[in-house]
């Protein structure tokens, strides 16, 4: 009999309060909160979570590599978006 | 409060009881490391395992602490025969296929829980500080075995026959859980130790709750073994122990 194969979960885990959660891997379990468990006992051990989500990686809708000249390089020239063309008095210390 | 000598002894025995079972269980966990069906169970049963072992750690050093005769965590651990364990059988047994260890572990934490839980109130203020810290990591294995028998017993045809021969093979192990000699039930009276046999009804509640959800029947109840907290153990100590041992023995203070 073949095993069917177990769906994949992305994981997103928040560090600390007021940070967003980020993506951090993948993990493979049968439905949603066995990929709950499986993302706490693979991305959790060192202390890293106070909040995980994790999402079919079906449900994410992801932009083609191909498409990477007309989505990114037209930002490449415009680096007067960063930034780093004013300086920041010292009063203001660290910003 | 003071320990009176009479207290002493009893209270060792009860420590190292305690260490024994997190012990062992946490060495049959270790076993999988490397061969669980998934990365990510590999991991889980290892995170497990290392919980109870660090459980055992500071079991074993307070026993250690209470004997008073210079034997620390190591010692204890290692340079013990097997007539001196006094661990649950249930922890000793081999680990099985996937199912019959995750069945175990059901059997386990879900009596690990409530008593971690009461013996948080201990009078003894070490063995309580062990039980609160022992407590959060007992929780999430409960949770991570009971899912698991849900959708083993609820899963395929194979799997729930799996689940479902684990739990009669185990059941009969099950009856040393709540066991309690005159020494302890002593213990009990002095506010030390948790009463066992009034967590019955809880762990049969957590227990039915989950094998309803799995669809397994409930095995009956019968003849239960017995001999572990007397030293009486089964074949398969001594194979974990020569291996659990081997460095010890074979290099005596060896340490990393």
């Amino acid at each position: 009999m073949a095993e069917q194969p177990m769906p994949l979960w992305e994981v997103f885990i928040r560090s600390r309060n007021g940070l967003a959660h980020q993506h951090c891997g993948s993990v493979h379990a049968a439905d949603a909160e066995m990929a709950l468990q499986a993302a706490r006992d693979v991305y959790t051990r060192r202390g890293e979570g106070l909040s995980i989500w994790v999402v079919p990686s079906g449900a994410i809708t992801a932009s083609d590599p191909a498409d990477k000249g007309p989505l990114f390089e037209p930002a490449a020239s415009k680096i007067y978006r960063h930034p780093t063309f004013y300086e920041i008095p010292e009063e203001v210390g660290h910003m | 409060m003071s320990r009176g000598d009479a207290v002493t002894t009893p209270l060792f025995d009860y420590a190292l009881r305690l260490a024994d079972d997190a012990l062992l269980l946490g060495h049959r966990l270790s076993e999988w490391c490397g061969r669980a069906p998934t990365l990510e169970e590999d991991l889980a049963l290892a995170n497990i395992g290392l919980d109870l072992i660090g459980q055992a750690r500071q079991l074993y050093a307070y026993a250690g602490e209470v004997e008073d005769q210079g034997r620390d965590e190591d010692r204890l651990a290692y340079l013990r025969q097997e007539r001196e364990y006094r661990n649950l059988l249930l922890v000793e047994l081999p680990n099985g296929d996937f199912a019959f260890t995750i069945v175990r572990q059901l059997l386990h934490a879900a009596f690990m829980v409530p008593f971690w839980e009461r013996l948080q109130a201990s009078r003894d203020q070490i063995l309580a500080a062990i039980a609160a810290r022992s407590l959060k990591e007992a929780r999430y294995h409960l949770r991570h075995a009971a899912e698991w028998v849900i959708r083993l017993g609820d899963g395929t045809e194979e799997s729930r026959d799996r689940a479902g021969a684990a739990l009669d093979e185990l059941w009969p192990w099950t009856g040393e859980l709540f066991e309690q000699d005159a020494a302890e039930r002593a213990l009990v009276e002095a506010g030390i130790a948790v009463d066992r046999k009034a967590l019955k009804p809880v762990w049969d509640a957590t227990v039915d709750q989950v094998l309803a959800e799995a669809t397994l029947p409930r095995p009956q109840a019968g003849w239960m073994q017995t001999g572990g907290r007397r030293g009486l153990h089964t074949e398969h100590l001594g194979y974990l122990l020569a291996e659990l041992q081997h460095l010890q023995r074979s290099h005596p203070g060896a340490t990393w």
